[in-house]
């Protein structure tokens, strides 16, 4: 079970390795977004602490959801999905290395390079690794409830403004915590309560996402 | 070994084909005949169980497919009408992902035997002709023996004279082995089936 899993990861890093561009705009994108508001508001060092962790945790969410679109559609496109669908282990593992492999591509690389965007938001050092802990336990809850949106507006013109409205709603707790647990640093309070409700999050989305990812995939491959 | 119980089949509101019915045993081949849509690929997916059937069933040594799932996928090669190669990827890295996910472990000389039969060379797969992947696709066949069960959508599609005949080998092979196969065609071939269904009829 587990040689399929990992043959599913290893299959999409290497195509990711191959498309590099692809996985590039995707962190661009989170990059340049981040870069624009202290840019547009200017020097003004208290509001841009301030806000700080709502606009980074922001725009993780918009760069997932940019990568998400591509994440069943290229295999639905070139076959490979129906391959996927009859493999020989359950479905729900196939799209939990799928949702997994999204993350390691379009999530990870967002946990390192934050404390860098930190740096122009004039964030006191000690949070930087509250916002990665946060985003390193955020992130991956958005690939997984992502991944639910990506199967089932497959194949679906204009699916990607459509998946947006479904999956964006979705991940306002995940934005709300994230956020929420810099702030509560940043005031000087414990973020623990906050990071273990993200914890529980990923916990709860990691047990039941693929089961619905797959579920989703076979309704919309049918 | 695979039954066909009443099955019928709609796609977009026109209904395709109805109280379809057979049975196939090992060693046997079933050609799928029609002109086009009339319903071949449909068939070729309910029967692996990507499509659920209007109605009727499949059963697969008497139980319904649908309690099977994947105990039944390891049990049959679907090569359906999209490539499904990825193009990123080389011929050999394709057939060694598609080795894996099936449940059947090869090794690299084997997947390497498997591209020669098939005069591939290891060349990532958006360089190869459309002829070329549809060999990239076919040489699954040839690690695929111990697989009792082959659903081939027009296998001869995109193939010129000698890979058209290096298939034909290979699903006689598998008959005399003992498989069974469904595919479907347009192309007359030399290995003779031992059912045909017409669905235009």
């Amino acid at each position: 079970m587990l040689e399929a899993a990992r043959c599913i990861v290893v299959r999409d890093l290497l195509v990711a390795w191959r498309r590099r561009s692809d996985v590039a705009t995707a962190l661009l994108f989170f990059v340049i977004v981040t870069s624009l508001f202290p840019l547009g508001i200017g020097a003004e060092p208290d509001l841009l602490r301030s806000i700080a962790p709502g606009v980074i945790w922001v725009a993780a969410l918009l760069s997932c959801m940019l990568s998400l679109g591509r994440l069943f559609a290229a295999d639905h496109a070139d076959g490979t999905l129906e391959q996927l669908l009859l493999s020989s282990e359950p479905l729900g593992v196939i799209a939990a290395a799928k949702a997994c492999a999204h993350w390691l591509v379009a999530g990870l690389p967002l946990v390192l390079i934050a404390p860098l965007i930190a740096l122009q938001y004039d964030l006191p050092a000690p949070l930087y690794p509250v916002l990665a802990l946060s985003l390193l336990l955020g992130t991956p809850v958005l690939s997984l409830i992502g991944a639910i949106g990506a199967a089932l507006t497959l194949g679906l013109r204009g699916g990607g403004v459509l998946l947006s409205l479904l999956v964006l709603p979705l991940y306002v707790p995940v934005l709300i915590m994230g956020a929420g647990s810099v702030e509560m640093a940043a005031a000087g309070l414990a973020p623990d309560g906050q990071l273990l409700l993200l914890a529980a999050l990923l916990v709860v989305a990691a047990a039941f996402a693929p089961w619905a990812i797959a579920a989703a995939l076979r309704i919309s491959t049918e | 070994m695979l039954g066909a119980v009443d099955l019928a089949c709609e796609r977009g509101g026109r209904s395709l084909f109805r109280r379809l019915s057979f049975a196939l045993r090992g060693g046997e081949l079933l050609r799928v005949a029609g002109p086009n849509g009339s319903g071949k690929t449909s068939l070729l997916r309910i029967l692996c169980g990507l499509l659920s059937p209007t109605a009727g069933a499949v059963h697969w040594d008497a139980t319904d497919i649908r309690r099977l799932r994947e105990e039944y996928s390891r049990q049959l090669v679907y090569l359906g009408h999209a490539a499904a190669v990825k193009d990123d990827l080389t011929a050999a890295e394709n057939l060694r992902i598609t080795c894996t996910l099936a449940g059947l472990s090869v090794s690299s000389r084997e997947i390497q035997a498997a591209l020669e039969t098939f005069v591939l060379d290891d060349l990532p797969v958006k360089r190869l002709s459309q002829g070329q992947r549809r060999r990239a696709v076919l040489a699954r066949l040839v690690v695929s023996e111990s697989m009792p069960l082959w659903l081939l959508d027009e296998p001869y599609a995109a193939l010129d004279a000698a890979a058209g005949r290096l298939v034909e080998e290979l699903i006689g092979g598998h008959v005399a082995r003992g498989g069974a196969v469904v595919y479907t065609t347009h192309q007359d071939t030399r290995v003779g089936a031992s059912q045909v269904i017409d669905l235009d009829a």
